[in-house]
């Protein structure tokens, strides 16, 4: 296992977000994570980062327990235009991660005009992210994850506020920059269809406090397409699966009514 | 009537087109239209002023341009202004190097920013000229004074505003240098201190008007060399209308600072929405 997550439990002062979690991601593979909003999809993310604590349990990143950031890992925001620097350009920008590195300023250049190449933005280098589309904002942040060279690369709720045809696009992109630099990927979103379309397996998590659900295994086709993939009749069985399994997500706890606030 | 609407599309040509002329000359009243203000305020004051209805306590404004002109064209005026100039860019420097740096360091842990809290909190509500005895008994009543009494006036905005900049720097930000492994120096490099500028323009900003305040105001009450001391001096020889061109003088420096300000902040700041908007992107 590449990453795995040990009876991950998180609590905010007495408020406990994540009850108990246990899962494992394999090298390699592309997982996507749903769960009702405010069930702490954004903390567990923080926590596999190393930015917050676990309250109890472990997460292993390729056999070492995290306990601060790791550098074979790379996290994308959900409010990139937050998480961009409107101060520095879109290259800067890129370079940021590659500073801690102590790599030689060629390299750190080189591998910079790479990603922002695999990204699709080779033009818009000496742009500022505020003159750029949220679609290209969220390209620069993906770009900068790659350039940071991570095994793991984790994503959180990476194109929920973009227009349908970006967020087809954004997809299919992380889809061919997966295959192409073989990381695996955790990705978490509310999007059912958009769970299925890009992941080997989905992570179903429940309301607060929160557990593992269930986990499907989704044996479409690697190669996978906006339009022949979707109107699959498998597509639309296992969207029906992951769906039936988030309208009856129960709380661990019964005396957890309320349900948070979405982030 | 019913026409009128159907009538219009075939004018929209014109309308289209009718913007950018109209965008252009808004441009231009940008700036024709504050100067255009001022110098019908100054005929309307000097046809008021030369009625004679407000007495002669008020010179027109034509006699203070030209007191404003002998004022200028006499040496000791330049000493003076370079006196003035002089202590308060010396004690405003002061101010920045020290507020600058201690604002940074004490809003870097939250263990420092609370202990520091309460003594600052009681320093800061200080009017400077209050204090003016104390730092003449100290320091005498010469530049060396003026310039710390300035340097302590100035740096209550600058710290100020430093703490606040850094503590509201996005979080967002931070997590994401944080999670690249970039060390605390570099995340105060790269993502604080560019982050906090807008709020230490301000402070900058707010210090240098102040810092000229208390420069007058100290040459004005001590006597230390400067045009505050010179406006004294014309007010006891009786000369109003000198007096007045040496306020003239002491306006324009603070225009000028807050030009200084404004066109630094433009420059540094050209990412910053409230410029972004002004500047019409980069
Ligand atoms: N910094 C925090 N302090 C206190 N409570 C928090 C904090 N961050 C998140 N929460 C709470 O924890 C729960 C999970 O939040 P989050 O991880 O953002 O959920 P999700 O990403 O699944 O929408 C929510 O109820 C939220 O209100
Ligand atoms: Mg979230």
């Amino acid at each position: 296992m590449m990453l795995e997550v040990t009876n991950l439990a998180k609590s905010y002062g007495d408020v406990p977000a994540i009850a108990d979690l246990t899962f494992g991601v394999a090298a390699q593979e592309f997982v996507c994570i749903v769960g009702p909003s405010g069930c702490g999809k954004t903390t567990l993310l923080k926590c596999l980062s190393g930015l917050l604590e676990p309250s109890r349990g472990t997460a292993v990143l390729d056999g070492t327990t995290v306990d601060g950031p790791p550098e074979t890992l790379a996290l994308v925001f959900q409010e990139y235009s937050r998480s961009l620097l409107p101060w520095k350009t879109v290259l800067d920008n890129v370079l940021l991660p590659l500073r801690a590195k102590g790599l030689d300023k060629a390299e750190q250049r080189r591998l910079a005009m790479e990603s922002l190449a695999e990204v699709g933005l080779a033009d818009f280098t000496h742009a500022y992210p505020w003159q750029l589309s949220g679609g290209m904002q969220q390209r620069v942040a993906i770009a900068r994850a790659l350039a940071y060279q991570p095994k793991v690369l984790l994503m959180d709720e990476p194109f929920a506020s973009v227009d349908a045809q970006t967020r087809a696009e954004l997809e299919d992109l992380i889809l061919k920059v997966r295959r192409h630099f073989g990381i695996t990927v955790v990705l978490v979103t509310h999007d059912i269809d958009e769970a299925v379309y890009l992941a080997d397996r989905v992570v179903v998590l429940t309301k607060r406090p929160t557990k593992v659900a269930e986990v499907i295994d989704i044996d479409l086709p690697d190669d996978r397409d906006q339009v022949t993939t979707r109107e699959s009749p498998e597509f639309a069985h296992l969207r029906g699966q992951v769906a039936r399994l988030i309208v009856g997500a129960q709380p661990g706890d019964a005396d957890t009514t309320n349900v948070g606030v979405a982030s | 009537m019913t026409a009128a609407p159907t009538v219009e599309p075939a004018g929209t040509p014109t309308a289209s087109t009718a913007p950018r002329p109209s965008v252009r000359r808004r441009r231009g009243g940008g700036r024709l239209l504050p100067l255009a203000t001022t110098v019908g305020i100054l005929v309307v004051a000097e046809l008021v002023l030369r009625s004679g209805v407000l007495g002669s306590e008020f010179p027109a404004v034509s006699s203070v341009v030209a007191a404003l002109i002998t004022e200028v064209s006499n040496a000791a005026f330049w000493d003076r202004l370079y006196q003035t100039v002089q202590s308060w860019l010396i004690g405003f420097s002061l101010a920045a190097i020290i507020a600058l740096p201690l604002g940074l360091l004490l809003a870097s842990t939250r263990f420092l920013f609370r202990s520091t809290r309460l003594i600052i909190d009681f320093l800061r509500p200080i009017p400077p000229l209050a204090i003016l005895p104390l730092a003449v008994l100290l320091l005498g009543s010469g530049t060396s004074m003026k310039v710390w009494l300035v340097a302590f006036s100035a740096v209550w905005p600058m710290l100020f505003q430093t703490i606040y900049g850094a503590h509201d720097v996005d979080g967002v930000a931070r997590d994401t240098a944080r999670s690249y492994g970039l060390g605390r120096a570099q995340i105060y490099r790269h993502v604080v201190i560019p982050g906090a500028l807008p709020y230490i323009a301000t402070g900058v900003r707010l210090a240098a008007t102040i810092a000229l305040v208390v420069t007058i105001a100290t040459e004005l009450i001590v006597g230390s060399a400067g045009l505050g001391y010179r406006i004294n001096q014309v007010r006891y020889g009786g000369d109003m209308t000198t007096m007045y061109a040496l306020i003239l003088v002491a306006g324009l420096l603070g225009w000028l600072s807050t030009a200084a300000s404004r066109a630094l902040e433009k420059r540094l700041l050209f990412w910053h929405p409230s410029q972004r908007q002004a500047g019409g992107g980069q």
